[in-house]
């Protein structure tokens, strides 16, 4: 069972980012389905896109409130040179510090998870589901 | 084609205070069910989370008695998913959504997301892709540096410039192999892309340039012979290795415009990236 045992707002927790890449199949599907389940079942509180580069093609706002905010954030999605130049190109660059992205594309699903999940020092982590 | 500046429609699954959580498989269902439709979720645990941002839906367990999850003021539907398998629940939710236009993974006018993205760290604004481009993706910010103007405009699954860009600097993030797909460039790559300058080169300079010609050539036949079989043997004979050259989709080369269409566009590019060029070399005027 899920229960939150901090409010996901907490500035100290990064906020997760996860792009399905619905559109096209260059990311393999059980990478993204293992990563997807493995974020689901935290009991954390996170942001699931279908495509980055659609939202980036739109310059979707969402892109740019993302970026802006002040906690850390993690994203799961592909190369991460070009994750930075879809930011960019939807003119909503991406901070130098405090960002890290997970690559799904060239990473294994648990290496990935490892990376998105692990929270700062002093951060309690949320009861998950098993 | 897709509407500029619009917001991916919003799911909040909300899982907080006054909600049942939804159990582990639902939930995956319910996620990659509405990823897989388009959608941007937002798994929230607490309201003040569902509020940030513009939810458009808010889907939680109730159990008939749904709390205030989203401010009064954003206009969002919600819906009580409980008891619901993740079919019913994305099916209501499609409902809500109404006609709302948005694009759709798997739809019958989807629009694959295709088009250059640049790596400002190698780029030299040196504008060569602005002059190859045909269909205006590329533009100028204002402070004179190249933008990707429409991304919309890109033919998908042509990465042709990225082909004359000497930097490696232009990528296509669901391009199949690297480094255009955004991996890291690696010496040798740098050296096999001027290659490829050079093929295109060895095509005449430009090979929409070298298109023209064929098709001028084969236009002149075509009117001389009024042979339309070997006019068009000819277009297709030039346009194969074109697109063996600089890989790009035959679906491309069939679509371009007329050869006169094709100069006046060159022209215009040329024009543009020659302004933006002059302006580069132009120091600042300071101000007072
Ligand atoms: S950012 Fe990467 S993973 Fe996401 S949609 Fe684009 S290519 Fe796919
Ligand atoms: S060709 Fe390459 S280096 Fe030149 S402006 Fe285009 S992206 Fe930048």
């Amino acid at each position: 069972m899920t229960t939150a045992s901090k409010p996901s707002t907490d500035s100290a927790e990064p906020r997760i980012v996860y792009c399905r890449c619905a559109y096209a199949q260059v990311v393999p599907e059980e990478v993204k389905q293992e990563v997807l389940a493995g974020i689901a079942a935290s009991g954390r509180g996170f942001e699931a896109v279908a495509d980055l580069c659609e939202m980036a093609a739109r310059r979707d706002p969402q892109l740019k409130a993302l970026a802006a905010d002040d906690r850390p954030l993690k994203i799961a999605a592909c190369w991460p040179r070009a994750v930075e130049g879809l930011f960019r190109l939807a003119d909503a660059p991406l901070p130098t510090h405090g960002v890290e992205i997970l690559n799904m594309r060239s990473d294994a699903a648990p290496q990935v998870l490892a990376s998105i999940l692990e929270q700062p020092a002093g951060v309690t982590d949320t009861e998950a589901d098993v | 084609m897709i509407a500029p500046a619009t917001h991916l429609p919003r799911v909040v699954l909300y899982e907080g205070p006054g909600s049942q959580p939804f159990k582990g498989a639902e939930r995956l269902a319910l996620l990659a069910g509405l990823l897989d439709r388009g959608y941007w979720v937002t798994r929230a645990d607490t309201t003040a989370a569902a509020s940030d941002g513009n939810a458009v839906l808010v889907v939680g367990c109730f159990a008939g008695a749904a709390p205030a999850v989203v401010a009064d003021s954003q206009p969002v539907s919600v819906i009580d998913a409980t008891g619901l398998a993740s079919d019913a629940t994305i099916d209501r939710i499609e409902v809500a959504r109404a006609d709302e236009p948005m694009n759709r993974p798997n739809g019958p006018d989807t629009w694959k997301p295709w088009f250059p993205v640049i790596d400002t760290d190698r780029c030299t604004n040196c504008m060569q892709c602005l002059t190859f481009c045909l269909f205006d993706v590329y533009g100028v910010a204002s402070d004179h540096t190249l933008r990707v103007e429409n991304p919309a405009n890109c033919k998908v699954n042509c990465p042709a410039c990225s082909r004359v860009c000497p930097e490696v600097a232009i990528m296509f993030p669901k391009y199949h192999a690297g480094p255009i797909d955004g991996s890291p460039v690696r010496q040798q790559d740098v050296a096999a892309e001027k290659m490829k300058v050079d093929i295109s080169a060895l095509l005449g300079g430009d090979i929409y340039e070298r298109l023209r010609q064929r098709s001028e050539g084969a236009k002149a036949r075509f009117s001389k012979e009024r042979d339309a079989k070997q006019a068009l043997s000819e277009r297709r004979r030039c346009l194969t290795k074109l697109a063996d050259a600089a890989q790009i989709p035959r679906e491309v080369l069939d679509a371009l415009p007329t050869p006169e269409e094709i100069e006046r566009r060159t022209a215009a590019a040329a024009e543009k990236a020659a302004a933006a060029l002059a302006a580069q070399s132009t120091p600042a005027t300071p101000t007072t």
